[in-house]
């Protein structure tokens, strides 16, 4: 060991890669940091040059005057939008899913199809939509948004759950058949637990889609369910840009799906990869 | 009365023809095994009768009730799956009472049922724990614990020990021939293993191409049976067939030995036949040759032994024969060697029709 260069000793090279390590963290986190950190500064201190790395006292009249005017209140929206289409799109995905699976409901060539519905870019379909909206007076209504965003969603739970639940062992099921449980029954006690990181995972990518998601919100809603990515936009002017409030608001938005993925990363992680071993 | 009556059952997928035709009829209490090559339907039956599978056509019965339409739950069965079956997230406790839950049975039922289960299996100190933390055997003991817990009709298990090793899949058999014995219950096993059928069996019921090809007890089938198929597909080492020319009684191989054949058999003169004769039906000649055998004298090719027994191969009629003797005495290859054949144990096949004649 001793004898050694100085660049091949094991120690040395640990530290290198740690040393490389945080480099790239600090790279990485920055951005989100400063994101953070301007939220909580004063106007000064946001155009101060040389820049206030930290600021002096952490201010939180950024979001006080978010919640005072009611900006606040497009997190809400979001949270209701995404968690009910989430909500909606898993259980009638899951359940498309296992018919795809298990009965072969319209052949391989429905469950292609299904996926060809995602590649659409959703531009080529606002327009129509927001005629139909406005004929059925859908526009800027929850109701409206949740069932997109549902449509939306559905093929890409449908594609995903397809994949896990043929992972599931048949017997499993059979066995539940044969001690009377019904199909439903047996959706409920044996796929839904066996596909579990499966579900985790999808459900936290349908929510962070939905959560996300921008154009279908800028046409389609006004004032009563306008969500946070379109009240982000508002900030932006041509003459001057409120920054203070679009870091405030992108911190909000970023909370709720930063504590999605948190709680789910154990699923998260063994779901993924169920799915990436699928291709 | 039977607990299982099936009749003129057939099973299409698409234009595969799966089951051809099958008439079954199993007593309350007995064990029937289904046995035969992979392919043969056996598998296909068997889910067809625990309504997984849909008859093409064909009525199910069990316990005197029409089930052919009827849901797998609604059948009044129990089955042990071949990968065990269990659920991964749920302990060996609830494995076993989910049949129970299922079907709504009180909490003190279902404790009393499940205790009485893992005792019977002993799989009691293993009640909390998890699939994975069991051996193969134990997954297969709370398998079958899940359907002697339900207290069932008509038991089905598709090839259940298939998965474990040689040493513990004969443990497992003597268990299940227990169980079978204490429960009294009416059983249909499948199994391509014939050693497993041979020795679980009230009743085989010998399968081939979707048809039955014999049914009958163990021993029926081994020493009468009704065709060259079943006679070559039960027994180890395999009967030996060698084609011969028969008038009369007489057999004569094409090597000029003459074998007398027991029985008194009418028909042509010189019929071209295929003899069969099991390998443990041959024997070191002794002084005196009993009626109804024969005396040969061969040369042994080959010697194999098993360990209280010897297989010596030598050649006979223009063919390689098989013969399982005691080891005492056996010599060696190139040896002369005088050997007795039963010959009111051989069978003649008629190269036709493959049928014993």
């Amino acid at each position: 060991m001793k004898n050694l260069p100085f660049h091949r000793r094991k120690d040395v090279r640990l530290a290198l890669r740690y040393l490389v390590a945080c480099l790239l963290v600090v790279i990485f986190v920055f951005p989100v940091y400063w994101l953070f950190i301007i939220s909580f500064k004063t106007p000064d201190e946001i155009f101060a040059f040389p820049p206030v790395w930290y600021p002096k006292s952490i201010q939180f009249s950024n979001y006080f005057v978010l919640f005072k005017d009611g900006d606040a209140k497009t997190v809400l929206n979001s949270l209701i939008l995404a968690t009910v289409s989430t909500f909606f799109a898993m259980i009638l995905g899951t359940i498309a899913a296992y018919s795809l699976v298990r009965f072969k409901t319209g052949g391989e060539n429905l469950a292609v199809w299904i996926i060809s519905q995602r590649m659409m870019p959703p531009v080529a379909i606002v327009f129509p939509v927001f005629l139909l909206y406005v004929y059925f007076g859908w526009v800027d209504t929850f109701f409206g948004l949740i069932l997109l965003y549902t449509a939306f969603n559905l093929p890409y739970v449908i594609w995903m759950m397809r994949g896990y639940i043929e992972d599931i062992p048949l017997e499993l099921e059979e066995s539940a058949l044969v001690d009377g449980c019904s199909r439903w029954a047996v959706l409920w006690k044996v796929v839904m637990p066996m596909a579990r990181s499966g579900l985790f995972a999808t459900a936290v990518f349908t929510f962070v889609f939905a959560w996300n998601e921008f154009l279908f919100a800028l046409v389609l809603t006004r004032t009563e369910v306008a969500t946070y990515t379109v009240q982000v936009t508002h900030y932006f002017g041509g003459q001057s840009n409120f920054w203070a409030k679009i870091a405030a608001m992108s911190v909000l938005g970023t909370i709720p799906v930063f504590i999605a993925v948190a709680t789910m990363q154990r699923y998260l992680v063994r779901g993924i990869s169920m799915g990436a071993v699928k291709g | 009365m039977s607990d299982l009556k099936i009749t003129g059952l057939h099973k299409y997928y698409g234009s595969f023809h799966a089951v051809k035709g099958i008439d079954l009829e199993v007593p309350s209490g007995e064990f029937t095994v289904l046995v035969g090559p992979s392919g043969c339907g056996k598998s296909t039956l068997l889910r067809t009768i625990a309504g997984l599978e849909e008859a093409s056509e064909g009525t199910v019965e069990i316990g005197n009730k029409d089930v052919t339409w009827a849901r797998p739950g609604d059948r009044d069965i129990a089955m042990v799956f071949q990968n065990y079956a269990l659920y991964p997230y749920m302990n060996v406790f609830e494995n076993i009472a989910f049949g129970l839950r299922a079907r709504k049975f009180p909490s003190a039922e279902i404790d009393k049922r499940v205790a009485n289960a893992a005792e019977m299996l002993g799989i009691g100190p293993l009640l909390k724990r998890l699939p994975r933390e069991l051996s193969g055997g134990q997954r297969q003991r709370v398998a079958i614990g899940r359907a002697i817990v339900r207290d069932a009709r008509l038991f089905l298990f598709d090839e259940p020990l298939s998965n474990l090793d040689a040493q513990l899949r004969d443990d497992m058999r003597v268990e299940i021939k227990r169980l079978h014995q204490e429960l009294g219950r009416t059983m249909i096993y499948v199994t391509h293993d014939q050693i497993e059928a041979m020795t679980l069996a009230d009743r085989i019921v010998l399968l081939r191409d979707g048809r039955i090809e014999q049914l009958g007890s163990p021993l029926d089938l081994f020493e009468r049976p009704a065709n060259l198929f079943v006679a070559s597909f039960l027994g180890s080492p395999k009967m030996n067939f060698i084609p011969a020319t028969l008038s009369g009684n007489i057999a004569t191989l094409s090597d000029g030995t003459k074998l007398l054949l027991a029985g008194k058999r009418e028909g042509k003169a010189k019929q071209a036949v295929i003899l069969g004769i099991r390998p443990q039906h041959i024997a070191l000649s002794g002084k005196r040759v009993a009626t109804g055998h024969a005396q040969v004298k061969v040369t042994v090719e080959l010697v194999q032994p098993t360990g209280s027994r010897v297989q010596v191969a030598f050649p006979l009629g223009g063919k390689s024969i098989v013969a399982e003797l005691e080891s005492r005495g056996v010599s060696k290859p190139g040896e002369k060697i005088s050997i007795d054949i039963d010959m009111a144990r051989a069978i003649a096949i008629d190269p036709q029709t493959e049928k014993v004649i």
